[in-house]
């Protein structure tokens, strides 16, 4: 029992160390950074009219982050492990005396922590709403909090994904269908043509299961346990169906 | 030290290995022998604890590989058939990774990596990119990659392909070394080095062990030497199936 905590800690710690130097010994993360930021910032400033609000407000800039995290997290997740299998190294992967569970995990928070640079850089909108105004710093804390959660649920299924593919671009494609599925549940269209069809029941049931719902409920300030556990729970699950996904490689699928 | 009890694996009804059994002994170098196909590849595989055996088992020094993998893992080096390496990464990286992830210790893991990219003869590009390294170089950084928790049992496949001349006879050199404190699975297809590199010879067809000898009296064996009796022992099965 201890061992096997011991082996899943040193497994963790080997694959987060590996994978943050792959990120930023390409210019892969400083790129996506990049990127991110760019579009978060032009869909904050232009399409929501950031300062005609004229608020203290950060509603406009956290609408967006859902929506950019379904394409940018399956982005960063994609080659974990697709990867490994497209060059072999997964052969070596395997031969390690470490336990599955935690090469999985280590490679889920080296991911998990360029996300968070990349939330970390966006701290400037906060400081601004701050000059624009008094501003519910409270509201906003929690919602960066549940934003790094749940772009952590995000970049799970993206990771879950990539196991399960030796192409990088497949296992992109898949993570954006998947994670569009989580999103778009908290659609009012999604959830109000299920409620229609299945009942209200049902159409708040569909609800439960979006990333979108969980997050609004954090921008109200209001912190939920219900949604914590959802966060936590999800990226459990994909971390259980990731380590599936690659285990049944010891098996002999490719 | 290394015992292969009756290992077998079929892929999607197609046998690859078919009850494996042999043992290997301190000390010993075995040349594991066999045309393309023939598993050698499979059975190193499920040593190494990468690839589950349908059927039979491993064990390192008693340690069972299929009951205690990561443990027997502990006794393994393993270098792939084509020496695959995360390209992004210097030879120094590398080592680093492969030292965390056997949980070697801060002053253990420096003494090691020093130690590896001496006897691999890697110290010039250690702080290279592996993506720009000739192929020797890049099998010399697997070889010290896995030498690198000085296991008991090594398994390498196919070690020297790919190296020049110069680079093989270091390659051989090294192994010579670390022959009498180990136990050692060689495979190749370059027949003139096993006696060269191996005191043990063993060939397989079609997933089994047709021939147990040491190069010698295999080679003694046939008219033609080693060659002819690879030539017979491997190609045998084939000749009747056309
Ligand atoms: N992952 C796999 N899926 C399906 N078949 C496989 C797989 N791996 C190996 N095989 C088959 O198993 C058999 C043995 O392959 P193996 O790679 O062990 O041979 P080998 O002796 O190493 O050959 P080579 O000298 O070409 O490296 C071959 O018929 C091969 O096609
Ligand atoms: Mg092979």
């Amino acid at each position: 029992m201890i061992a096997r905590l011991e082996s899943t800690i040193t497994g963790i710690k080997a694959a987060w160390r590996r994978e943050l130097s792959a990120y930023f010994a390409t210019p892969l993360a400083y790129v996506f950074i990049a990127i991110f930021l760019i579009v978060l910032g032009v869909f904050t400033w232009e399409l929501s009219r950031f300062f005609d609000t004229g608020a203290a407000d950060l509603g406009p800039f956290f609408y967006w982050h859902p929506w950019l995290y379904m394409l940018f997290m399956p982005a960063l997740a994609m080659r974990l492990w697709a990867d490994e299998v497209g060059a072999g190294t997964s052969e070596l992967l395997l031969s390690l005396p470490v336990s599955l569970p935690g090469l999985v995990i280590g490679k889920l928070l080296a991911a998990w922590t360029v996300a968070g640079l990349a939330l970390i850089l966006t701290m400037p909108w906060w400081v601004t709403v701050n000059i624009l105004g008094p501003a519910d710093n409270a509201a906003i804390a929690l919602s960066y909090f549940v934003s790094f959660l749940m772009a952590g649920g995000y970049l799970a299924i993206g990771a879950a994904v990539s196991a399960l593919t030796r192409s990088s671009v497949l296992a992109f494609v898949s993570g954006v269908l998947v994670a569009f599925l989580l999103t778009a549940a908290g659609w009012p269209f999604v959830t109000s043509a299920v409620a229609s069809v299945l009942g209200t029941s049902a159409g708040d049931a569909v609800a439960q299961f979006s990333f979108v719902t969980h997050f609004e409920t954090a921008q109200r300030g209001v912190l939920e346990l219900r949604g914590l556990v959802f966060f936590v729970g999800f990226m459990a699950l994909c971390v259980a169906l990731n380590t599936l996904f690659v285990s049944h490689k010891r098996s002999g699928a490719g | 030290m290394l015992d292969l009890d009756a290992l077998a694996k079929s892929f999607d009804g197609h046998v690859a290995v078919s009850e494996m059994t042999f043992n290997l002994q301190k000390g010993e170098v075995l040349g594991f022998l066999g045309q393309n196909g023939a598993g050698k590849s499979t059975t190193m595989r499920m040593v190494a604890g990468v690839l589950e055996p349908d059927m039979g088992d491993a064990t390192i020094n008693g340690i069972s590989v299929t009951h205690d993998r990561r443990e027997a893992q502990r006794q393994i080096g393993y270098l792939p058939e084509g020496a695959p390496l995360y390209r992004d990464m210097t030879p120094q990286t590398f080592l680093r990774f492969m030292a965390d992830a056997h949980g070697l210790s801060k002053p253990e893991r420096k003494n090691a990596i020093e130690r590896v990219i001496a006897d691999a003869r890697i110290a010039n590009v250690a702080t290279q990119p592996i993506s720009t390294l000739s192929k020797g170089y890049r099998r010399r950084v697997g070889l010290a990659g896995a030498i690198l928790h000085d296991p008991p049992v090594l398994l390498l496949d196919e070690p020297t392909d790919g190296l020049d001349p110069i680079q093989k006879r270091a390659v051989r050199a090294l192994i010579a070394r670390m022959a009498p404190e180990k136990a050692i699975v060689i495979s190749t297809h370059t027949l003139e080095e096993v006696p060269a590199m191996c005191n043990r010879v063993i060939v397989i067809d079609h997933g089994q062990v047709v021939a147990d000898d040491t190069p010698e009296m295999l080679a003694e064996s046939r008219p033609g030497g080693l060659e002819e009796a690879f030539m017979m022992l491997a190609g045998e099965r084939e000749d009747q199936s056309v």
